[in-house]
């Protein structure tokens, strides 16, 4: 048998030689060429680059100073009625304005964002992590253990959300955001768990996990090494929604008052706190909403076009 | 009506032209060019064979006649049905075309019917649609259709779901809905590739009938050459969007001129021809020398299927068979008749509900699990698809070392050495190592599926419907390799297959299963050039070889069968 003659050489072969030197391309590089095609999903990821860096940077994090010279806790005499002083090419002295004790509305918009980012980041980490075991250990084992697991699933799903997570919160109330953002994760798994279990039920009946089962593959190997890379799309995308909905739960709980706590500011505890300054200082309540909602929108944005990107139904030309 | 033996087609306008079409399609990756201007029509009354394996474009061809291809396709030159120019019609006419002028039958019944629709409401849809019947006139038109197609009993089918007949039945039911509005012209889109060869036998001889009572011009899209010589007045070759030779049957199958189609012809496994067509001389199996144990000794075996709420269903029922080393015995079957469950549950993959399973002397149902894994790492496998038998996340490298990775054979390199030296036997440039399956075609993928599953030198090899996914020129390229690896390594294996001219191929022996039992084994020449049981010699009887005169002789043959077994054979039932 020789090598010099691979299959494919001669001109009236229907199977196409294979390219020695030619460009290839891996799943995830097929992945991420058509993500950067999607407009909408790569402005959302500009817009989100550009919210993250700016309230990274401008009141710092813990220690280390940011260019913003005023603090959040800090009250200063209140100018001009609080309004802000945000312009189309300037700053101002308080560009949000200031809340109605005189602190800068602008510092606390910063911090409220970076609570909010943290607790929404978290969460999607957590929750991704609890829901992709859950589901594929359900799903690949069958039997009582699937029952258990499911069974556990479904009773997460019938007690309502946002019921479940104010009682936890309360009880953990005064032990931090991460607390909190755990908190979060161990009610928002199910639906991650649910999706991963369907798709490694289809994904176990495939030839690839049977030829692994008959070379004498364990159970975890084939779990972790054969059947969860594949099923890394609907992760992903599931994570990236989890994460702007985190943010939305995070704000009704806070807004709630089961969230964050005081002297510390999230995005949905600034819009419950000046509640009632809205007919007043109406950008008390404008400026963490839209951050609220240019947040929400990206992430989704975002996880729209990873849907797109990995759906292998989009302009699929071979195969 | 033209008389069913002429086999030259009166001249008169066609039915079905294609003058210079030209498809192509906007891709991701820049243009396909599909269909490279090709020009064949279809007569009435004529059956037009238009030849090809995947990605020739034949199946492009067919969809662009009823306007039906997606709207990244571009296409050129001129499609006449009877006077219509199809590229010209907007979405009302197309629409009104489909169905009256042109029908189309599809290769997968189960898909191209509605499943929570009745089978009566399916044929009255389209009559009412098309303005043919409304109400209970459409109600009795529609029993009408399921008896011209040979349905028993069509007042009960009509009330009934898709998933209650069997699959022929379903193609019936198809074909019936193609001839509801009376079309001059039937698009048959490999109409028989999902069925077994006896139900496919039967539908042939129900699109047969259709021309010769009806006139309606047949196109027939196959990539099975047996198929076009039982079928065919006229045969269209088509290659890589090319057609590369036409003419009648006779001429294209008998006397080609075309290097593609010699070499298409050349590939097609011929039941009765054994091993030496592809240049190999069985080696007699050695007998068992002592103290060895039999690769594969299956005793009584029964599996069966846990139902909720129902009796279990038995898919094997005492099955009693053996493999001795470096022998390859065929499993033959239908769909059902539970080959790939003996496949599977000698590999334990599927428990065995009584009986044993001694793979190389040891049971595998009743060993500790150390025993178990030492005892696969004896054991290979070849599944079916190879779409979905390689990890789409590994890369080709991966796949094939997998095994040795799992029993931690050698290190790195010398697991990659071994990697090398089975793409060499396989016949792969070694540059795939870094590849994805996606990137190669089914055959090459297929090949990787074998060398991953002789990466550990098994000593038996399940080989489960290997070749039956791919193109005739890729299955003969991988049954001569396969041939070839088996002399070099002297595996025992099982092969499972439902098509007889494959086993007959390369079996040593030949087991044939019917609904889970055995019905007759023995040596592939016993079993196969003298059949004994009346179910063997349907299912020879029934599958067709690529020579028009052969064919023809062979099917009176089977007519005369049938007669001898009292069935009635298949045709268009007309008042």
């Amino acid at each position: 048998m020789s090598n010099s003659q691979t299959p494919g050489s001669d001109s009236y072969s229907i199977e196409a030689e294979i390219p020695a030197n030619t460009k290839t391309y891996s799943q995830g590089q097929l992945v991420f060429r058509r993500f950067v095609r999607h407009k909408g999903a790569m402005a959302s990821l500009i817009v989100l680059l550009f919210i993250t860096l700016t309230a990274i940077t401008s009141i710092g994090v813990g220690p280390l100073p940011g260019w913003w010279d005023k603090d959040y806790t800090r009250a200063t005499a209140v100018l001009d009625g609080g309004r802000p002083t945000i312009g189309f090419f300037s700053l101002g002295e308080h560009p949000f304005g200031q809340d109605t004790i005189g602190k800068d509305y602008f510092a606390l918009v910063m911090r409220g964002t970076q609570i909010s980012l943290l607790v929404a980041v978290t969460v999607g980490v957590l929750s991704t992590i609890i829901g992709t075991i859950i589901g594929a250990v359900a799903g690949y084992m069958r039997g009582w253990i699937e029952s258990i697991l499911m069974r556990l699933t479904d009773l997460v799903i019938v007690i309502p959300l946002l019921a479940l997570a104010a009682v936890i919160a309360k009880a953990a109330s005064d032990q931090g955001v991460f607390v909190l953002a755990l908190v979060l994760a161990i009610v928002t798994w199910t639906g991650l768990a649910r999706l991963v279990r369907g798709e490694v039920l289809s994904l176990r009946e495939r030839e690839f996990v049977a030829a692994a089962r008959a070379v004498g593959t364990s159970p975890a190997r084939i779990i972790f090494k054969h059947i969860l890379p594949n099923t890394i799309g609907v992760i992903i995308v599931s994570a990236t929604l989890s994460i702007a909905s985190a943010i939305l739960l995070e704000t009704s709980l806070s807004y709630l008052g089961f969230g964050v706590q005081s002297p510390d500011v999230s995005l949905g505890l600034l819009i419950s706190q000046y509640q009632n300054a809205f007919l007043t200082r109406p950008w008390l309540f404008w400026f963490p909403g839209i951050m609220i909602l240019l947040i929400a929108l990206s992430i989704n944005f975002i996880g729209d076009g990873l849907r797109d990107a990995f759906d292998p139904r989009q302009n699929r030309s071979k195969d | 009506m033209t008389s069913p033996q002429s086999r030259v087609p009166v001249a008169s306008e066609p039915v079905l032209e294609f003058d210079n079409l030209d498809v192509k399609f906007g891709t991701e990756f820049g243009t396909v060019h599909a269909v490279k201007g090709i020009s064949i029509h279809v007569q009435p009354g004529e059956v037009l064979a238009l030849v090809g394996e995947s990605g020739s474009g034949k199946s492009v061809t067919s969809m662009t006649a009823l306007g039906l291809l997606p709207s990244n396709a571009r296409i050129g030159g001129d499609i006449h049905v009877i006077d219509n120019q199809v590229t010209s019609m907007d979405d009302r006419q197309l629409r009104r075309m489909r169905g009256n002028d042109v029908a189309m039958v599809f290769q997968e019944p189960m898909t191209a019917l509605n499943p929570v629709l009745m089978i009566g409401k399916q044929l009255t849809e389209s009559l009412e649609l098309h303005d043919v019947a409304h109400g209970r006139e459409a109600d009795a038109r529609a029993v009408e259709l399921l008896r011209m197609v040979g349905i028993p009993e069509p007042e009960r089918r009509v009330k009934q779901f898709p998933h209650e007949l069997s699959g022929g039945q379903r193609q019936r039911v198809v074909i019936a809905m193609a001839l509801a509005c009376d079309p001059r012209v039937i698009i048959a889109d490999e109409p028989t590739t999902a069925l077994d060869v006896t139900v496919q036998a039967e539908i042939l001889d129900l699109l047969r009938s259709l021309k010769e009572k009806l006139n309606t011009g047949i196109l027939l899209i196959t990539h099975n050459m047996g198929v076009v010589a039982d079928m065919a007045d006229r045969v269209a070759v088509m290659f890589k969007g090319n057609i590369v030779e036409e003419g009648t049957a006779d001429e294209v199958l008998n006397r080609p001129q075309h290097e593609y189609t010699k070499r298409l012809l050349a590939a097609v496994p011929h039941l009765g021809r054994g091993p030496q067509q592809f240049g190999f001389a069985q080696k007699a199996v050695e007998p068992l020398r002592p103290g060895q144990s039999l690769a594969l000794d299956v005793q009584n075996l029964v599996v069966e299927y846990q139902r909720v709420g129902k009796t279990p269903f038995r898919a094997v029922d005492d099955v009693s068979f053996s493999v001795a080393p470096g022998e390859i015995v065929g499993l033959v079957g239908e769909s059902g008749s539970g080959k790939s469950t003996i496949a599977r549950c000698s590999l334990g993959l599927i428990p065995a509900h009584s009986g044993t399973v001694n793979i190389l002397g040891e049971d595998l149902h009743s060993i500790d699990r150390k025993t178990e894994k030492a005892l696969r790492k004896r054991v290979g496998v070849v599944f079916q698809d190879p779409a979905s038998s390689l990890n789409p996340r590994f890369p080709i490298g991966d796949c094939i070392a997998e095994p040795l990775v799992v029993h931690k054979v050698g290190n790195r390199a010398s697991q990659l050495a071994r990697v090398e030296e089975l793409l060499d036997a396989v016949e792969l440039p070694r540059n795939v190592i870094n590849r994805y399956p996606h990137e190669l075609s089914g055959g090459q993928r297929q090949r990787v599926s074998i060398a991953r599953a002789l990466v550990l030198d098994p000593e038996f090899l399940v080989a489960d419907e290997p070749t039956s996914a791919l193109d005739v020129s890729v299955q003969a390229q991988v049954l001569k390799m396969f041939l070839a690896l088996q002399e070099r390594y002297q595996f025992a294996c099982i092969f499972v297959s439902h098509d007889l001219a494959v086993i007959d191929m390369l079996a040593h022996r030949v087991v044939v299963l019917e609904s889970g039992a055995i019905v007759e084994q023995g040596t592939r020449q016993q079993v196969l050039g003298n059949p004994q049981q009346e179910y063997t010699k349907r299912l020879i009887a029934a599958a067709p070889v690529p020579e028009p005169g052969e064919q023809r002789r062979r099917r009176e043959e089977r007519y005369r069968l049938l007669a001898q077994l009292g069935d009635e054979r298949t045709e268009l039932k007309l008042n």
